[in-house]
């Protein structure tokens, strides 16, 4: 193992790889961080950058505890990168609202977090349901057709392309070695390292990390594992730059640092980040202006679209191959939410050579396979 | 600062922050600043420096103002009409003005 290039080969420079690279660099790891080119679907490029806790583990209880543990680490996390850096993610944790535009839509929330809440095993992360005079105390500028909003004060955001650039910065300074237009395309264990197969050669570590985001679903039986994906896309509107309005996220709605509006949460099955769906721009403007009036006449600057990446049941995957000792996979929808996680607790599994099954096996791949799980 | 060719009669008035002045027809918004000596029509959302009119043809953006309510409108490409109400920008707009 000693004659291999690297300690660890890192594939995908998103945020996950990113994350975990970091991670890997400050336990003394040798690391590489493989990235395609820049025609690669980059989904890190596109999301809504919400560090998010409530409505996570409906279906898996782990799964809120994980998330919880990630939120509660991030102001450290971003205070180090800051210190690495010099670079601020502006991550803020002032709590956040999924606001109800009637009646049904607020019992429909109220009916999801209780069954959500009764879960065995569930943390506790004090999600409310408040009325519309309750929500309007924090939030002013709702519209009257807000009947009311869950609030999870847990709830947070970040500049999440800064948090992007912080990342590839923090991992330079640190030596990791940065190979884009490295795509992986084929990997074996020979002689006890990993020889992975990249359009510009051969690269070598001793262990290999596959976040790779959905393309880890081609990547992962290559190493003995598994990552069924099922990506989907989604569209943003942005407004032109605003003075500070709205002082908490919305979970379809937030105001970045920078003064622009991000609006909305769709979810569309076709995977084409470059195409663009009209008609779901509209009906997210339009419900955003229900929601605060004052957007009526602001003007929008861009609409976008990007793929995200998703498990084929929404909860994170973290594995380790049994047939290919030291392949570990990395896949979840919430990049920048758990990129904590990723850095601090997952980062230092890998170096060690092992997860640490009391925490991360609810997220074994295993799950998809009755009969196996366990 | 800028100087009319020709003798043209100014024969519209429009209002700009509330102050009732004189341009032609013909004029665009951004040229009916310029005339009536307003050295900047906004200040950025970013710095606050403060900004001009500069490409007249709508490719630099230099020149949003506020027209008839709707903001950053380019003020280079909006021809004026009588009684229109032009208002500069400072820094970030608000939303809901
Ligand atoms: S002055 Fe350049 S766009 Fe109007």
């Amino acid at each position: 193992m000693a004659a291999s290039d690297y300690d660890v080969a890192v594939v995908g420079g998103g945020l996950v790889g990113a994350a975990t690279a970091w991670g890997l660099a400050r336990e003394g790891c040798r690391v590489a961080l493989l990235d395609e080119g820049d025609r690669a679907v980059r989904a890190s490029r596109g999301n809504f950058a919400l560090v998010w806790v409530q409505s996570k583990g409906l279906g898996l209880a782990a799964y809120a505890g994980w998330t919880v543990r990630s939120s509660n680490a991030w102001a450290d996390f971003a205070a180090t990168l800051k210190e690495e850096t010099g670079l601020d993610v502006c991550f803020q944790r002032p709590g956040g609202f999924h606001l109800a535009l009637s009646e049904r839509e607020l019992e429909a929330r109220a009916t999801t977090l209780k069954r959500l809440h009764n879960q065995p095993g569930i943390v506790d992360y004090k999600t409310e349901i408040l009325d519309h005079s309750q929500v309007a105390k924090m939030l002013p500028d709702i519209g009257r057709e807000v009947v009311g909003a869950s609030y999870c004060p847990l709830d947070g955001h970040v500049n999440s392309l800064r948090l992007f650039r912080t990342l590839h910065t923090a991992i330079h300074a640190r030596g990791v070695k940065y190979l884009p237009s490295h795509r992986v395309e084929n990997i074996v264990r020979e002689e006890g390292e990993f020889r992975l197969t990249t359009t510009q050669g051969e690269v070598r570590a001793g262990r290999v990390a596959l976040a790779a985001g959905n393309a880890n679903m081609r990547l992962a039986p290559m190493v003995g594992l598994e990552a069924p994906m099922k990506p989907e896309r989604g569209q943003i509107v942005v407004t032109e730059r605003l003075r500070p309005f709205l002082h908490h996220p919305v979970v379809t709605l937030r105001q970045t640092d920078e003064g622009t509006v991000m609006i909305g949460d769709s979810k569309e099955e076709s995977l084409d980040p470059t195409g663009l769906t009209l008609g779901v721009s509209a009906t997210e403007a339009e419900r955003a202006v229900r929601q605060f009036p004052l957007l009526a006449n602001v003007n929008v600057v861009r609409t976008w679209s990007a793929i995200r990446v998703m498990t084929q049941d929404g909860f994170p995957i973290y594995d380790e191959s049994e047939t290919h000792p030291g392949a570990f996979v990395l896949c979840c929808h919430s990049g920048v939410t758990l990129a904590a996680n990723h850095a601090l607790t997952v980062a230092p599994m890998i170096a060690r050579g092992a997860l640490d099954k009391t925490l991360v096996a609810p997220f074994s791949a295993r799950r998809f396979h009755v009969q196996e799980a366990g | 600062m800028f100087k009319r060719l020709g003798d043209t009669a100014d024969t519209l008035t429009i209002e700009i922050d509330g102050k009732s002045v004189r341009a032609r027809s013909g004029d665009t918004v951004a040229a009916a600043m310029l005339a009536n000596g307003i050295d900047h029509c906004r200040t950025t959302p970013v710095t606050g420096a403060p900004r001009a009119p500069y490409c007249l043809m709508g490719v630099c953006f230099e020149c949003l103002v506020m027209i008839d309510g709707v903001g950053s409108r380019q003020g280079c490409l909006v021809p004026v009409r009588d009684g229109m109400r032009v208002e500069t920008q400072q820094g970030k707009r608000e939303a809901g003005r």
